[in-house]
């Protein structure tokens, strides 16, 4: 669908190298990369809004390297949402449509439908300024979405949003493109995020593409320490949240199953930070609803604290002080019990 | 407003007292010169025709100038606020000149290039158009010393625009115009209008420069000074009276209409 070739980018402090991508029609592709890697100029890029050194941009089989960004049918949300303050929020979503000089009846349908799926069809007459940033983020899309683009790129879309806002919009990006099927491309800093949200992840790094894969082969096979950084510190796993016959919540893996506190249901993945990790040598009696034994397969040293790796299985990483450590006296090989309270799990 | 009050906010209280001054040391030349007019002299100046062509010439010739300035300085104050280049920091440093040059010399530097002996006064001959004492004169002079005005607040209205907004306009279908004329702008409407209104006053107080390029026909700020020189104090006042009197009526209406449609 969308091809990237060899594509490098100045950006004065340092260049994106050799960019090689390649999205599917229909996928949702994630671009994963620390702040100031230079995601949203590789989206502008793409766009046609950021002048590239050399390499090459093709669509649908087609080179659009030199394409005016008007003549693309790539549109983009920006993480401020950059809507026109001097425009309501119907004019902001029509603006493409008046400009393709569209018949002011298939204006008004292809309005009235994106208003809806988007459930903003009461605000089509505020201004954007009255919008709270989750209703700014939404007009955001309807208008990039009006248009019916080829690709629809995605900068930080929910970074900018309250955790409130942007567990809800995160939802409805995802129903959106199972409803839309539109090409995406969404860049994010966010580790938890491309996870739930991508088909497959392009990690950028350091001015280059680390990897390249499903969530699963990123978080599972990191190619390099680079990439690892993003998933190595945390425990991630992939899973399903199910009711229990004991009343409770449970998040069930191949191996094993964790107690969770979720509304969610269905197929997702759960989180939980290295230091909510209880490490003893002995079986705990607490109020935490998770504890499992395991066996110690690898320690981490970094100085001031630890990670150790406890093999269940899965694999769970945890982190203690230096102190603690050398007070429990732990070693590779050793048989340990880990131990998590049910809200320290993360559903997404 | 107890003691304490004054005590708390004594700096307030000074900030107050000192812009009283200047404030009053602004209005009160002008407020005494309008009150001490006689409204049967005004009135006879009013119907002076000569008064009135002068006045009308001066609103008219300042009123092209801007024009002028406005088709060629927005573009250049988008470049500006948009564009990097080499040596911009000097073309912005130079494109001020105009207002710390004295006008009197700004008037003699005008004249080298479009007095009659002159290039851009020869080429422009052959198209019929003089400037040595004719309007076209008055209105290069007012061009030359107000354009800055208008292409710093253009320029400071536009760097305010979001390039982002330019940017999601284009990838929703607009060309470079399209993007410039329905987004930009609208957006720096404000400024811009605010530096037309700085450019066109500025226009119709200069004195300087218009007394060496074209004396004659005569604006109103001439009339006074010739007025004063050959008459005396008297003969000068009511024609200054009306000048500032129009120009006040002129700028009120003018801020109100700009601004009217921002506010909602």
């Amino acid at each position: 669908m969308i091809s990237v070739k060899n594509l490098c980018v100045d950006l004065g402090d340092f260049v994106l190298n050799d960019i090689n991508l390649t999205v599917n029609k229909g996928e949702y592709f994630i671009i994963l990369g620390p702040t100031g890697a230079g995601k949203t100029v590789l989206l502008e890029s793409i766009a046609g809004l950021y002048p590239i050194k050399s390499g090459g941009i093709w669509l649908k089989g087609k080179e659009v390297t030199r394409t005016a960004p008007e003549k693309r049918g790539i549109s983009i949300v920006y993480q401020d949402h950059a809507l026109f303050p001097h425009l309501s929020v119907k004019d902001n979503i029509i603006f493409g449509l008046r400009l393709h000089k569209w018949a002011s009846q298939d204006i008004a349908t292809t309005l009235s439908e994106i208003a809806n799926l988007l459930g903003i069809s009461h605000l089509l007459p505020r201004k954007p300024n009255t919008l709270s940033g989750g209703e700014q983020q939404k007009v955001a899309l309807a208008r990039a979405l009006s248009i019916q683009p080829q690709v629809l790129l995605l900068d930080e879309p929910l970074s900018a949003l309250d955790p409130e806002s942007r567990e809800s919009v995160q939802q409805e990006l995802r129903q959106i493109h199972n409803e839309l099927k539109v090409t995406t491309i969404h860049v994010t800093h966010d580790f938890e995020e491309a996870i739930a949200l991508g088909e497959r992840i392009a990690v950028l790094g350091e001015g280059y593409v680390k990897q390249i894969g499903t969530p699963e082969e990123i978080f599972r096979q990191p190619n390099s320490e680079f990439v690892a950084r993003f998933s190595m510190t945390r425990n991630i796993f992939a899973g399903e949240v199910i009711d229990t016959d004991g009343g409770n919540t449970a998040f069930r893996t191949e191996d094993t199953e964790l107690v969770v506190a979720t509304d969610l249901r269905g197929r997702l993945h759960a989180s939980i930070r290295p230091e909510d990790i209880l490490i003893s040598p002995e079986s705990l009696h607490s109020s935490a609803r998770n504890s499992f034994a395991g066996i110690i397969t690898h320690i981490a040293d970094k100085g001031s604290t630890l990670y150790i790796a406890v093999n269940l299985p899965p694999d769970f990483i945890c982190l203690v002080t230096r102190r603690s450590f050398e007070e429990m006296g732990l070693g590779e090989g050793q048989k340990v019990y880990i131990t998590f309270k049910a809200s320290a799990v993360h559903i997404f | 407003m107890d003691k304490k009050w004054f005590t708390t906010n004594r700096m307030t209280l000074i900030f107050i007292l000192l812009g009283i001054i200047i404030f009053l040391f602004i209005m009160v030349p002008l407020l005494k010169m309008i009150l001490a007019s006689e409204p049967k002299i005004l009135l006879d100046t009013l119907l002076d025709s000569e008064v009135m062509s002068s006045i009308w010439l001066t609103l008219y010739a300042a009123l092209i100038a801007t024009t002028v300035g406005f088709l060629l300085g927005v573009p250049l104050a988008y470049l500006l606020a948009r564009t990097d280049f080499p040596g911009k920091t000097l073309v912005e440093g130079l494109i001020d000149v105009p207002i710390v040059v004295p006008h009197t010399a700004a008037g003699i530097a005008l004249l080298f290039v479009f007095g009659r002996n002159f290039f851009a006064g020869k080429a422009f001959s052959l198209l019929g158009i003089e400037f040595v004492d004719t309007t076209a004169g008055i209105v290069i002079a007012m061009l030359f010393v107000s354009i800055p005005f208008l292409i710093d607040s253009a320029k400071e209205g536009f760097k305010k625009v979001d390039v982002r907004l330019e940017k999601v306009s284009r990838t929703l279908g607009a060309s470079p115009w399209q993007a410039f004329f329905k987004i930009s702008i609208p957006l720096a409407w404000r400024s811009i209008m605010a530096g037309n209104i700085m450019m066109w006053a500025r226009g119709i107080s200069e004195f300087g420069a218009i007394i060496i390029l074209a004396y004659h026909p005569m604006i109103a700020p001439v009339l006074v000074y010739e007025r004063f020189e050959t008459y005396g104090l008297d003969y000068a006042r009511p024609v200054a009276v009306l000048l500032i009197i129009i120009s006040i009526i002129i700028f009120v209406t003018f801020r109100t209409l700009a601004y009217r449609g921002e506010k909602s």
